[in-house]
């Protein structure tokens, strides 16, 4: 696709001008942005800031939630060839530093005052940037002192005018990008270092964004709520590079707080999440059913045992069991089901209207997959990365499964490296890491190829299969499984599918024995506790009541026979475990920004249970520093107890 | 933040109030002013008169002697609807909402003051809207654009339709405020707005309270125990014990105060 972003808004406010581009719910309204709307908006910032001396080539960062100006700004920056770096806006303001620095940034879009006081802050820690910040809701900044920060209504003012003189310039700039510009920049979260700048053209971007609109046969009619942060790569495909690819509308919610609401007003067409929301989803419906009346508790208890057993081969559209098709007595209790207990369920999920619903960003669990297709909700499974502009892999609306990510999607090869990594080409991979040559060199080779640093293969069907990272899988040393495989992350993730677990870390590479700390999902556990009339004082007292060890050694010794089946992994069943007294957290440092543990940060910290687990010790007393968003820090402490599971 | 504000002339003037009841003197010849725009507030340990010293001011209580001067107009006693009406809105101490109605009807009862249509006009409304809006409509349609910005700006878009009694303690705070905002006070009276709260709800009602006094301009009475709110947020504190004021000033003036320091920390005799 031989064009740019801000050549595409152009198309549509030319072709369709009338037509909604995005929607706000704003004063429990919701309020529509017409595609001519949207290029007299951009139109308007693009003139201020160039006023403000933005110019081709400047980086500029966006801090906010889904916001349509947000997205008009992004649009703005790009009709001017600037760069916008959309960052995590829950991110604490030391992590903003080095991505300011980097690149040096010297504009800024910031949602609200308390964006605008993280920018500020970090000001002297970033000399000579961050000169201009803009912010979209004046509340609480109206008497602020700090120099150059400006409304962004104010901006808008002085765009307008500037447009009304010079009515060509705005064109003129656009005309002057090419597709082999650079449109936007990611920074990485990273496991272990300073994050990396991801540099994206909008030839690479538009280039997925098309082969995903291809796949799924998407149109201008689909309807997409905006809520993952925007600093997200999936989420900047989803509602910026395919909104403006197809010319859809984009939703965003009122708040936070409000988008299971505004997902079942809104009803969309074509969804995206990461398996967590499912699976909040799917837990809520459970606490939900629990404490419904009797009847309705069987009813849905008995049609729900049927959709999982016909379900998923009628929503595939193909026999289940491999070649039994589906009987004509299954078809009819199917049917009533839906009429009765599916129908009213999608509608309560938000999910009545949906065609295309992708899970990705880690593994989905096998129960949780099956019963979103089983109650007819078409979600399907993707691979790809920042790195890759998302859209590697795609699974075909007849072939979901749950342990796959699908076959390759238009315009990309994959080949498996000798060491088991994936090795991806297509249009869509990243230019260069900013300004970082040595990083760039070892992840993309002179012909083209990207390793992924994923190990996987590729199964009997030609779907991908990914079991982890390359680096992370390593081997049990001495012991009765010497030698063996050890991959912590499939551990881990086959404990996370227990809805009461909520995060693991496994250790193993390099010692006798695996063993793992977890956190327990305290929504789930909570209910689980109060239905046993089990009382807790918070998190920490309820992580270490015995009944709850009791729960979660079932689950352990659980994926412990399910380990024991597989060939490659039976020496990875898991021989002691311990349930943290805290949530791991991405303000301390234990998490990534996108929900990933950071297993050696997590071993350094935790030491004392690390050598506790090892040691053979039964209980162990241990303090902990926790950081809060706003920077102050307080503490955790509590003694641990250590449980043996049962291993074949 | 306090700085920039403009902190105009004295509109709330009380006099030597005293009020006893029976036996009791509640309070004693206490007499402070309130300036427009000013974030004034009442302190004192548990049972120094605090509450009742709203209470005179709202009109709930009648004191036996003394005056209260509003906007040039001085009263023997108040009358709540009177107060209310002369744009002085209040929030409780244990708080005093609708229960089993959602937030919105809750705020939208606030607005009732405002709303000039008639019983009728409201009771037998067009019922498919065959003749457009009707007056009754129309006005509803307007509160309810105000009480929409006040749930924007309290941040509670996401319980809306919910019940009162449904919602978190310190939700429930908050939409008394939003119900106290609905009536688009000039005043604003908060019986203990942060009492029984967690850190985080506390520091949230703070940026609330700023705001709203930033925002609408809005002079903000209130009454709190914990000082270090009270301290962070306040332009002037007035400080009651047994019924008595025994400080009043700016809170570093407060803070050094002696008589204070006592009553709070309490003293050898």
């Amino acid at each position: 696709m031989d064009t740019t972003f801000p050549q595409l808004l152009q198309r549509h406010a030319a072709e369709r001008p009338t037509a909604a581009a995005m929607r706000e719910k704003e004063y429990g309204i919701w309020q529509t942005t017409s595609w001519q709307g949207m290029a007299t908006l951009v139109e308007a910032i693009a003139c201020g800031l160039s006023q403000a001396g933005l110019a081709r080539g400047d980086h500029m960062v966006m801090v906010g939630s889904n916001r349509p100006r947000l997205y008009a700004t992004m649009l703005a920056a790009q009709s001017l060839g600037a760069i916008p770096i959309p960052m995590y806006q829950d991110a604490n303001a030391a992590e903003y530093v080095f991505p300011v620095n980097n690149a040096q940034v010297k504009f800024a879009f910031a949602e609200d005052q308390e964006q605008v006081d993280k920018l500020v802050d970090i000001r002297s820690q970033c000399p000579g940037m961050l000169g201009a910040i803009y912010f979209d809701d004046p509340r609480g900044l109206r008497h602020y002192a700090a120099p150059g920060v400006l409304a962004l209504d104010h901006l808008i003012e002085a765009g307008t005018t500037y447009a009304d003189q010079h009515p060509e310039f705005f064109a003129a700039q656009i005309s002057q990008g090419s597709a082999s510009d650079v449109a936007a920049m990611f920074f990485t979260s990273g496991t272990t270092g300073n994050p990396k700048g991801v540099v994206h053209t909008h030839e690479s971007l538009l280039n997925r964004a098309q082969a995903g609109q291809s796949f799924d046969k998407l149109t201008e009619h689909e309807e997409v709520l905006a809520y993952l942060p925007p600093a997200w790569i999936g989420q900047n495909i989803f509602s910026y590079a395919q909104w403006l690819c197809c010319g859809y509308i984009v939703n965003c919610p009122e708040s936070a707080a409000t988008v299971s609401i505004d997902l079942k007003e809104i009803g969309p067409t074509y969804y995206f999440a990461p398996p967590r929301v499912f699976e909040g989803l799917l837990t809520g419906v459970m606490i939900r059913m629990e404490d419904a009346s009797p009847l309705k508790r069987n009813l849905f208890h008995k049609f729900m045992s049927i959709a999982k057993r016909v379900g998923p081969a009628l929503t595939d559209g193909k026999p289940a069991d491999g070649n039994k098709s589906v009987g004509l007595l299954d078809r009819l209790t199917y049917a009533l089901g839906n009429f009765l207990v599916y129908g009213p369920l999608r509608n309560n999920l938000g999910m009545s209207r949906v065609r295309v619903a992708y899970t990705a960003g880690e593994a989905i669990g096998p129960d949780l997959f099956t019963f979103y297709r089983s109650i007819g909700v078409n979600l399907k499974q993707l691979y790809g990365s920042t790195e890759t502009a998302v859209f590697v892999c795609l699974q075909p609306d007849n072939a979901a499964k749950a342990d796959t990510v699908g076959i390759p999607c238009d315009g990309v090869e994959i080949k498996i490296a000798s060491d088991g990594e994936v090795m991806v080409r297509s249009k869509g991979l990243l230019k260069e890491y900013y300004k970082n040559p040595e990083a760039t060199a070892e992840v993309l080779t002179a012909d083209g190829w990207y390793h992924t640093s994923d190990a996987g293969f590729l199964d009997a069907d030609g779907h991908l299969k990914i079991i982890d990272r390359v680096k992370d899988v390593g081997r049990i040393a001495g012991g009765t499984n010497d030698g063996a495989m050890f991959a912590p992350k499939y551990v881990e993730n086959k404990l996370k599918f227990f809805p009461f677990i909520k995060e693991v870390v496994a250790y193993g590479d390099k010692r006798e024995k695996v063993c793992v700390m977890l956190n327990i999902d305290f929504d789930a556990v909570g209910n689980w506790a109060e239905r046993k009339n089990l009382p807790y004082a918070g998190y920490t007292d309820l992580a270490q009541k015995p009944e709850v060890y009791a729960m979660i050694q079932d689950c352990v010794n659980q994926v412990n026979v399910d380990l024991s089946k597989d060939e490659m992994l039976s020496g990875s069943q898991i021989s002691r475990f311990l349930v943290l007294h805290k949530e791991l957290d991405a303000d301390d440092g234990e998490l990534t920004r996108t929900n990933k543990v950071r297993r050696g940060y997590i071993a350094e910290k935790y030491q004392p249970l690390v050598d506790a687990l090892y040691g053979g010790k039964y209980e162990q007393f241990i303090e902990t520093a926790v950081k809060f968003e706003d920077g102050r820090t307080g503490s955790v402490s509590a003694t641990l107890k250590i449980m043996d599971a049962t291993t074949r | 933040m306090s700085s920039h504000k403009k902190i105009g002339d004295i509109i709330l003037d009380v006099q030597n109030i005293s009020l006893s009841f029976g036996g009791v003197k509640a309070l004693t010849d206490i007499s402070f002013n309130v300036r427009e725009h000013e974030v004034r507030a009442i302190i004192g340990p548990n049972g120094a008169g605090k509450s009742s010293m709203l209470n005179c001011i709202n009109g709930v209580y009648t004191p036996q002697q003394g005056s209260i001067t509003f906007r040039g107009q001085t009263f023997k006693h108040m009358n709540s609807r009177q107060v209310a009406e002369m744009g002085v809105a209040r929030t409780f101490q244990n708080l005093a909402l609708f229960k089993g109605m959602s937030v919105l009807d809750n705020m939208m009862a606030g607005r009732n003051l405002h709303i000039k249509s008639h019983i009728f006009a409201q009771a037998f409304r067009n019922p498919f809207g065959i003749f457009g809006l009707g007056n009754a409509e129309r006005e509803e349609v307007q509160h309810r654009e105000y009480v929409e910005k006040i749930i924007d700006f309290l941040e509670i878009q996401a319980y809306r339709k919910t019940p009162v009694a449904q919602l978190p303690y310190g939700l429930q705070k908050r939409v008394d405020l939003g119900r106290a905002l609905s009536m688009q006070p000039s005043v604003l009276l908060l019986d203990e707005p942060m009492a029984g709260m967690n850190l985080e709800e506390k520091q949230d009602m703070c940026r609330f309270v700023l705001d709203v006094n930033d925002e609408f301009g809005t002079t903000i009475v209130l009454i709190e125990h914990d000082m270090g709110v009270v301290m962070d947020i306040s332009d002037r504190v007035v400080v009651l014990d047994y019924g008595k004021k025994i400080g009043d000033g700016t809170p570093d003036e407060v803070r050094a105060n002696q008589d204070v320091i006592n009553a709070y920390l309490g003293t050898s005799h």
